[in-house]
């Protein structure tokens, strides 16, 4: 940590947060917001002098409120950088009427109660992203009353209570009577691996917390009686059998079961806890002075700022999205982004540093290179045909298309900035922007292609490379089946799927068509399918005004990871499929022909 | 030879049996012949692998091919590998084109003939778009010489010291007063237990 805050290549902006992040792989520039500490992080000596006056006591949040600090405080004593802040909300204010001691006291003149939020900006060519995880709130499974019996705490508050820097000076104290527990129950699994309440999925380190919480007990107490309640013990990392076995022989209970009630006894202040033991067969009864709830971990909700300034994706756990799972694990599917620690999945201490070392491996890779090539997909702007209306500039989500309305010049796309949505391509009226690589004729000799010959029997779709096509990709990895009649057409994004590819594959006798994307926060092109959704919109108002059922046009997000929204959707195309007569799909013909 | 006539060569990729499991390789091969502008089709174990791509070299050369149609997998995953397989033949990356009749298809699918029939729209639609593909030139970018790293919990520090110690300029943005994250709460640590 204090390498971090000394290192000169390392400028460490604490309490801030991204507000904004614009550009490409190699060349972001981002905008960070400073809170305002109201002391002077550079000037502050951390002498204390300002604590020892602050009137204010609030509970200490880094010592989840069992402990209390003032309104001017430092998190704890190794915090870096090691300067006080004001949580501005508990202080008293200026005023000296109503208080301003603690900067009459401050020697070195640090504190500064005007001080403003401010705005850092700077230009870096990767991002890697670290924002952890958080720890699951048990407050919802009132079979463990975790709210209402002081003596139940969780395995977070179990830290808080044996390190040696806090409260109780590494003393675990039960709440009621301030005593040591003689017997101490832990149950694993609380808010993981439920379908029910909690989440799905394994938090991965809660049986080696555990583990190591007993044998720490054990080493200090070694005559207080530890039971575990579980449902598997994972234990799968290089040395954790070994200390799981280490914690069996020395006396820790293994008990297989859940338990379903705890009751505090109202006198002793004791537990009850009730458990179907699972090996046995047999419903038992166990008291305990203490019961520890071995929390599971879940994605910090802060986290979606971030994902949403890098345009990166979730998997349906929420926590953030890999690139590839076997193969391209740590880079993020937005290039020149990496994910390191639990941002991504829950893991352990060790996996962490691996995960951001190889993170940084990885960044270094693109800037040792020192350049990087980008796709040639960007738009293209053929100047004879433009009109200077300057719709592509409203819908182009990075602001790469200029074009001056009032002297009628042509648009211009700044080549670098464009990332090849093709959504001004789509919007284009005039047919002047060509999308290289996914260029109109390019897409409707595709759709010619396809529906060829016996058009009635397919569904034609379309779908952005990052999320559905992704998805439909994650339904064949995960072997999922679907109707075998869609045709699939990949665009960038789902704001490329002009109009008239949808008219003419109607014209061809498609029965069905179908355009898919990703849900509005996850677009990888800030908002570029608002404007596939608005066109579908006027698209289905129009078929209405034609006489041809709306329904036919099929609109579906779906991210990368809904691989079974993707093969639901599949389903669902396919009925609407067989609804439409061979007599519905001429008369359409006959309708558009027209025109 | 006329120089300006386009001529694409299809790779049918059975990916062992994760292709041809479901889809008519053989079957497929053949027909892609009858396919405008086709002039050869060919049929591999793993287009993908060493030997697999080495064939699509020789077959840019010996048939002269300007454009390239492999039938294997999602273009999510080896377009890249193709694109580049291409550009070592000398031809321009941007002339290849991908047909996913995997994830897309035998994965998906159980009935052989309607796989067979989808795979063979798949390639079509493929050799439709690969008849109109132009030559690109990539733009290069210089990479900006600085990282960000957001959170400065025990990820956050051991990529910043990592990207530090190498010489790079590192923005570390936290959200909290302190750096340390979860971690600065931890008393023990498993399996070391210090």
């Amino acid at each position: 940590m204090m390498d971090v805050g000394r290192h000169p290549n390392i400028k460490l902006l604490a309490y801030s947060e991204v507000e904004e992040v614009t550009g490409y792989i190699g060349n972001f520039h981002i905008k960070v917001r400073r809170k305002a500490r109201y002391v002077d992080e550079e000037a502050c000596t951390a002498c204390e002098e300002c604590v020892k006056v602050c009137p204010e006591i609030r509970p200490d949040e880094h010592q989840l409120g069992f402990a209390t600090r003032k309104a001017i405080y430092i998190p704890f004593a190794q915090a870096v950088p090691a300067a006080y802040l004001i949580n501005m909300e508990d202080c008293l204010g200026n005023n000296p009427i109503a208080c301003g001691k603690c900067a009459e006291v401050c020697d070195p003149k640090c504190i500064n109660f005007d001080q403003q939020d401010e705005f850092v900006e700077f230009d870096v060519g990767v991002a890697i992203t670290a924002t952890g995880m958080d720890v699951y709130d048990p407050t919802i499974l009132d079979e463990y009353h975790y709210t209402k019996y002081e003596n139940v705490i969780t395995s977070w508050e179990y830290e808080i209570l044996t390190g040696p820097g806090y409260v109780t000076k590494g003393e675990l104290l039960r709440a009621t009577d301030r005593k040591l527990p003689k017997s101490i129950a832990f149950i694993q699994c609380v808010g993981s691996r439920s379908e029910k309440r909690g989440n799905p999925y394994c938090s991965n380190i809660c049986c080696m917390n555990t583990i190591k919480d007993t044998l720490y007990l054990k080493d200090h107490h070694p005559e207080m009686e530890c039971v575990v309640f579980y449902m598997d013990i994972r234990a799968f990392g290089k040395g954790y059998e070994d200390l799981y076995k280490r914690s069996k022989a020395r006396g820790v209970k293994y008990i297989r079961g859940i338990p379903g009630d705890v009751v505090e006894d109202p006198k002793t202040k004791n537990l009850i806890v009730t458990v179907e033991n699972t090996t046995t067969g047999k419903i038992e009864r166990h008291e305990f002075e203490m019961v520890v709830l071995s929390v599971g971990v879940i994605p910090r909700p802060e986290t979606e700022q971030i994902q949403r300034a890098l345009t990166l994706s979730k998997t349906p756990d929420g926590f953030l999205m890999e690139s590839h799972y076997q193969l391209n694990p740590i880079d993020a599917p937005t290039g020149g982004v990496f994910l390191a620690g639990c941002c991504e999945s829950p893991k352990d201490i060790k996996s962490s540093v691996i995960q951001a070392s190889g993170a940084a491996g990885r960044a270094e890779t693109l800037l040792s290179a020192g350049k990087v090539k980008v796709e040639a997909i960007t738009s293209t702007i053929i100047p004879d045909l433009c009109k200077s209306c300057g719709i592509c500039a409203d819908a182009c989500p990075y602001g790469s298309i200029t074009v001056d309305i009032k002297a009628k010049t042509p648009a211009i796309v700044v080549d670098a900035a464009c990332k090849g949505c093709g959504t001004c391509g789509a919007e284009c009226r005039f047919g002047a922007i060509t999308m290289k690589h996914f260029t109109d004729n390019q897409i409707l000799a595709m759709i010619d292609a396809m529906l060829e010959e016996k058009p009635e029997e397919k569904i034609c779709a379309f779908a952005c490379n990052w999320c559905s096509y992704a998805g439909a990709d994650l339904a064949g990895l995960s072997r999922m089946q679907y109707p075998p009649n869609s045709r699939l057409i990949r665009t960038m994004c789902s704001g490329r799927v002009d109009e008239k590819f949808i008219w003419h594959a109607f014209k061809k006798g498609a029965p069905v068509v179908l355009v898919s994307g990703c849900h509005f926060v996850d677009c990888h092109y800030i908002d570029a399918n608002r404007w596939t959704q608005k066109r579908v919109e006027k698209i289905w108002n129009q078929m209405e005004r034609k006489g041809i059922r709306p329904e036919r046009l099929q609109l579906e997000w779906c991210s990368a990871a809904e691989a079974v929204k993707w093969t639901k959707v599949m389903h669902a195309v396919e009925e609407i499929r067989k609804a439409v007569t061979k007599d519905e799909i001429e008369e359409t013909k006959k309708i558009l022909s027209a025109e | 030879m006329e120089k300006d006539k386009t001529r694409i060569g299809v790779f049918v990729c059975e990916c062992g049996i994760n292709i041809s499991g479901t889809v008519d390789c053989d079957e497929l091969t053949e027909w892609a012949k009858t396919l405008p502008d086709v002039v050869c089709s060919v049929k591999n174990r793993y287009t993908c692998s060493e030997p697999g791509q080495q064939e699509i070299k020789r077959y840019i050369k010996e048939e002269n091919l300007n454009r390239v149609v492999v039938a294997s997998c999602t273009p999510r995953m080896h377009e890249p590998t193709f694109r580049e397989c291409c550009a070592d033949a000398g031809l321009n990356p941007y002339l290849f084109e991908m047909a996913n009749i995997r994830e897309h298809c035998s994965w998906v699918h159980s009935d052989k003939q309607k796989a067979t029939q989808k795979a063979k729209d798949t390639v079509k639609i493929a050799v439709a778009k690969a008849r109109l593909l132009e030559p690109q030139e990539e733009l290069e970018v210089s990479v900006t010489q600085s990282a960000l790293v957001v959170g400065g919990g025990i990820a956050g520090i051991q990529s910043s010291l990592d990207l530090a110690n190498a010489g790079y300029q590192v923005y570390l943005v936290e959200k909290e007063p302190t750096v340390g994250g979860l971690m600065s709460s931890i008393n023990k640590t498993f399996p070391t237990m210090d």
